[in-house]
């Protein structure tokens, strides 16, 4: 069974979320979307000061088999993409909660209290297998 | 739920990740799909290929039969366990299958043909073997490629001691029978290696053994990228019904002389030959980031467009490679459109890697 940390906030598209608690959060892939790309070898990620739409595809993680994007999960500016991931993409196979993607600072903070939590996404898991 | 092979049980213990192809389930990869690949080229894994169909041919006129049938010329086979890899062809000389067949007996040849094409591929045999009185029967074998620099030596080990001499002394593209046992030295990776055939009973205890000499179980994920890497067609991808070997880069599988023998699709041929082919078979290196994948586009300033028919990253080369179809007059220098951007790719001469050695600049 895939890692599901309690502390972060997930997407039906199988991203996670990372509150920063400073007005931003940082986005990756879960451990779930890692295991099903398998070894991932390329990833492209968004210019800093790119608005973003809720679910905007605004990445994209290539793994040997597939190209997958990576959604917002919600709307918001991007701040960064995570440069380091340029040099070695495998960093997100080895630890995808460890790993972000892009940061962005949402339009609404709000918005995020409508992601799954950990639980429901664990149960979108289990519905899915 | 798919069909399964005999080892399917071995692979969901061994926590593969499990597929559709053409119609089965099958390990796409156990881990890293990566390191299966580098197993492959460094040492030795082995795939589950008992997906695939085993054919054998009986009859006084098989020989005949299949002197129409393929677009090489079984005549080349003199010695029994000799194989010939082939294109099967329908009369417009598209592609019906590429297979392998084995001379065993003047009234007994074995072939090995793809598991997606399994039906189209009977029914066609069945049929253009009727005048010539020709058995067709499908046999039940399970399949284990084992491939790699030290497959060899490392699967003889496991097969019963007095078939491993003759085993080890097989020449390229030759077989074996022992016992249930059919070993070829034969492989879709670009590596030596052995393709073994053997009752499906008998194919968990084999795996087993083969894991305990150190043999990495690779899924076909790993076997794409290997295949991909030596420029090995995958059918239904690379080539199909649409497309003749001359437009798939198997034109040396065509064997012209004798000019009299009358194969199917000789005629459709022999005019694309005359008129040349509008578009040509390559390989792509991609200079720029990404990863080419089938059906993008290929740009060729001035020549018009191409395709690519299987892309993927070469864990070999650590750049994304392709096989593609482009116009005829394309130069070496061309765009890919993935995913919308234009990337540079140049064109060049396949295949990428054989035998653990890189091979293009």
């Amino acid at each position: 069974m895939s890692k599901v940390p309690a502390d972060l906030k997930y997407t039906k598209s199988h991203e996670w979320i990372k509150d920063a608690s400073d007005g931003s959060v940082t986005i990756g892939i879960t451990d779930h979307a890692q295991e099903a790309l398998g070894d991932i070898v390329f990833v492209e990620v968004p210019q800093k000061g790119r608005k973003l739409a809720a679910g905007e595809a605004c990445a994209v993680v290539e793994s040997v088999k597939a190209a997958s994007d990576i959604y917002s999960p919600v709307a918001g500016e991007v701040l960064e993409g995570n440069a380091g991931l340029s040099d070695a993409p495998e960093k997100i196979n080895a630890d995808p909660y460890g790993t972000w993607i892009l940061r962005i600072k949402p339009a609404n903070p709000t918005d995020l209290k409508a992601l799954l939590d950990a639980k429901a996404y664990e149960q979108m898991l289990k519905d899915e297998a | 739920m798919g069909k399964r092979t005999a080892l399917y049980d071995t692979h969901v213990a061994a926590g593969a990740r499990l597929v559709d192809f053409g119609g089965w389930d099958m390990p796409v990869n156990y881990g890293s799909q990566i390191e299966e690949h580098h197993a492959v080229r460094r040492d030795a894994g082995m795939f589950d290929v008992s997906h695939m169909t085993v054919v054998d041919l009986d009859g006084v006129q098989t020989r005949a039969f299949l002197r129409k049938l393929l677009a090489n010329e079984v005549n080349k086979l003199h010695e029994p366990g000799k194989a010939l890899y082939s294109c099967m062809l329908n009369e417009r000389a598209g592609i019906i299958d590429d297979l392998i067949v084995y001379y065993l007996r003047n009234d007994w040849f074995r072939m090995v043909v793809n598991a997606a094409t399994h039906d189209k591929d009977l029914a066609w045999i069945g049929k253009q073997a009727q005048p010539f009185g020709v058995k067709i029967s499908e046999r039940d074998l399970a399949m284990i490629a084992v491939q790699g620099p030290n497959a060899r030596e490392k699967a003889v080990r496991v097969l019963p001691a007095d078939a491993r001499a003759s085993a080890l002394a097989l020449k390229p593209f030759t077989a074996l029978k022992y016992g249930g046992f059919f070993i070829a030295r034969t492989g879709y990776t670009g590596e030596d290696g052995f393709e073994i055939m053997l009752p499906p009973a008998q194919a968990a205890e084999l795996w087993q053994a083969l894991v305990r000499e150190g043999v990495a179980p690779c899924g076909l994920g790993a076997r794409d990228t290997l295949r991909l890497e030596a420029a090995m067609n995958l059918y239904g991808q690379d080539m199909d019904e649409n497309t003749t070997p001359l437009e798939s880069g198997l034109g040396w599988t065509i064997a012209w002389e004798p000019a009299e023998r009358d194969f199917i699709g000789r005629k459709a041929l022999e005019a694309q030959r005359q008129t040349g082919t509008k578009r040509r078979f390559v390989g792509l290196l991609l200079d720029d980031k990404g990863v080419m994948r089938a059906h993008q586009k290929v740009m060729a300033d001035g020549a018009g467009e191409g395709q690519i028919t299987s892309g993927t990253f070469s864990p070999t080369l650590e750049r994304s490679i392709a096989l593609a179809r482009i116009p005829a007059a394309s130069g070496d220098a061309v765009q890919v459109d993935i995913r919308g951007k234009l990337c540079k790719a140049q064109v060049v001469k396949p295949p990428f890697v054989r035998n653990g050695k890189i091979l293009i600049k």
